[in-house]
């Protein structure tokens, strides 16, 4: 049991309009998130006195929308504590960190936000890929460092090559194949036809699915989710400062942030998981519910293999099994025992980077889901981000 | 290897990784060893990831490896007459977990397999020697082989 159990709530939540290309200044993109997540928890922006974000200014690339500078001094914020960058447990590591900070009395009231203008930074015709650094590649003299140093050299230019390297072990290891892996996909995109914000809504099929084109084998082009433009925040405060506020609280009842392994996308120990595989079992450290507690699941889907880690690290399934326990479609869909991704997460909905799956935990938790809203008054909820060497993992209670 | 060579980035060489990129001009893979504990290291790092010690030497390895893991990269996000291409995770025979991702070379698409034996071959351009990976088995060799 660790010091963060219920000592930080989620008071409101905010996003930006949602497209392709919307063509739109990233920060006014930014700010139209913030200044609804205020709005909802019902505070004066005087009152917000912490700023956090993943992964920080980043400069042109469509990566980061903005950063703590960009918004702190867009919105004039008295900040009493602020963090900012791209070395988390994941995309949702920025909101842990924020619980810490309420939680130890820094900050009472912490803004999160990630913003992302890919799709329109894409359509400019200047991002190839990942790894190819928006073109600067092709123009002579640049030359691959850091974390690009080992895969870019190996013509692995992208993510997608990467997460299919560890998809493959997975299927070679325990049998898991093309058509269970299928549902992934399938779920999201049954549940995008019910959210008007998502991005793809036309009904898919296992066969639509199997005849797309492959990117990476296994890895087709459904089992990537799509670039968008878009900004998603939190606040995150301290429960006694929640009590008065226009929302029922949602309670952070723990986190998963681990990562005992190598942090790296081809050096890590076990290459049929991830980073999941740790950050997952933190979180159930750090509190007396289980998994056979969870209302609905709302796990990274940047690649659709992920989310079978996610499902498998977090114990839904065991070890190996996650190709079984999505199969048909039936368990994780809003009906079923673990309803999954119920807003269509990246794959249909649009890639708002990890801050996308803690938006719907929390709205459906606040029966708010609308033709997508679980049945039952769900209570608890996960939210887990990151793939590769990033991962980190809530669990929110309602009351 | 093929009379047209594809496109690569090329890595920023330094003083700490110039025996990995440049150990094939004299045909060599070679690694950090920790003169210690006689612990394999990649990538490079000032101390020894086992035992801390700093006393870390250039040596040679077999260039004998198994694939762990393989993808082929179907996306054209560099144009080249060579899609499907394999990229994969090989681990050398000296240590487990002493490991790197690489192109498979000279085979035929469909003998990429996980458990495939490998052995090292260079690629030059300009001052980089990248190693890559064709079949220990000389039967499965196909020098300058076209996609499957």
């Amino acid at each position: 049991m660790n010091e963060l159990r219920r000592k930080a709530t989620v008071s409101g939540i905010g996003q930006s309009e949602i497209g392709r290309r919307l063509m739109r200044n990233p920060l006014d993109l930014t700010l139209d998130a913030c200044v609804a997540a205020i709005e909802d928890a019902g505070l004066r922006r005087e009152e917000i006195d912490g700023l956090s974000t993943y992964p920080g200014a980043m400069g042109p690339g469509g990566f980061s929308g903005a950063g703590i500078s960009d918004v702190h001094d867009a919105l004039r914020l008295p900040l009493r504590w602020f963090n900012g960058g791209p070395e988390h447990p994941g995309q949702l590591g920025s909101v842990i960190e924020a619980c810490m900070a309420v939680a130890c009395g820094l900050a009472n009231h912490v803004l999160c936000f990630r913003s992302v203008w890919e799709a329109t930074y894409q359509g400019k015709g200047k991002r190839a890929g990942l790894g190819l650094g928006g073109g600067e590649s092709s123009g002579g003299g640049y030359r691959a460092s850091g974390m690009m140093e080992y895969t870019l050299p190996f013509r692995a230019y992208s993510a997608v090559n990467w997460i299919a390297l560890f998809a493959q072990r997975h299927f070679h290891e325990y049998g898991t194949t093309r058509e269970q892996l299928a549902w992934i996909a399938l779920n999201a995109r049954r549940n995008a036809g019910k959210n008007p914000s998502a991005i793809y809504r036309d009904p898919m099929t296992l066969d639509d699915y199997l005849s797309a084109r492959m990117i990476s084998t296994p890895l087709c082009l459904f089992d990537c989710d799509v670039p968008a433009d878009g900004a998603t925040a939190f606040i995150v405060s301290r429960p006694e400062r929640a009590a008065d506020l226009r929302r029922e609280p949602l309670f952070v009842e723990s986190v998963g942030c681990a990562l005992k392994g190598r942090p790296s996308w081809d050096q890590f120990d076990d290459l049929s998981t991830m980073a999941t595989r740790d950050a997952g079992p933190a979180l159930w450290e750090g509190t007396e519910l289980g998994p056979g507690d969870v209302d609905v699941a709302e796990l990274y889907d940047g690649f659709s293999f992920i989310t079978l880690s996610w499902l498998e690290s977090l114990g839904f399934c065991g070890k190996g099994e996650g190709g079984a326990f999505i199969e048909g479609g039936e368990r994780i869909a809003l009906d079923g025992s673990l309803p999954l991704n119920t807003h269509g997460g990246q794959l249909s909905a649009g890639r708002l980077h990890g801050y996308g799956f803690l938006h719907e935990a929390c709205l459906q938790l606040w029966g708010e889901g609308g033709e997508r809203q679980v049945p039952g008054d769900p209570q608890v909820a996960v939210a887990a981000a990151g793939g590769g060497p990033l991962a980190g993992c809530l669990l929110l209670t309602k009351g | 290897m093929s009379a047209e060579q594809p496109f690569r980035v090329l890595p920023r060489v330094t003083e700490e990784n110039a025996h990995f990129w440049r150990g094939g001009e004299q045909g060599q893979l070679q690694f950090l060893r920790c003169s210690a504990c006689r612990t394999w290291i990649h990538p490079t790092s000032p101390r020894c990831p086992e035992c801390l010690g700093k006393g870390l030497v250039v040596e040679s390895a077999s260039g004998r490896a198994t694939v762990l893991t393989y993808t082929f990269n179907h996306q054209p996000w560099v144009p080249s007459a060579d899609h499907p291409y394999p990229i994969a995770i090989v681990e050398l025979e000296e240590q487990t977990g002493l490991r790197l991702m690489t192109n498979l070379v000279n085979l035929s698409n469909e003998d990429v397999a996980i458990g495939l034996a490998v052995r090292v071959v260079f690629e030059q351009r300009e001052d980089v020697w990248f190693p890559l990976f064709e079949p220990a088995d000389a039967a499965l060799r196909r020098v300058g082989a076209d996609p499957a």
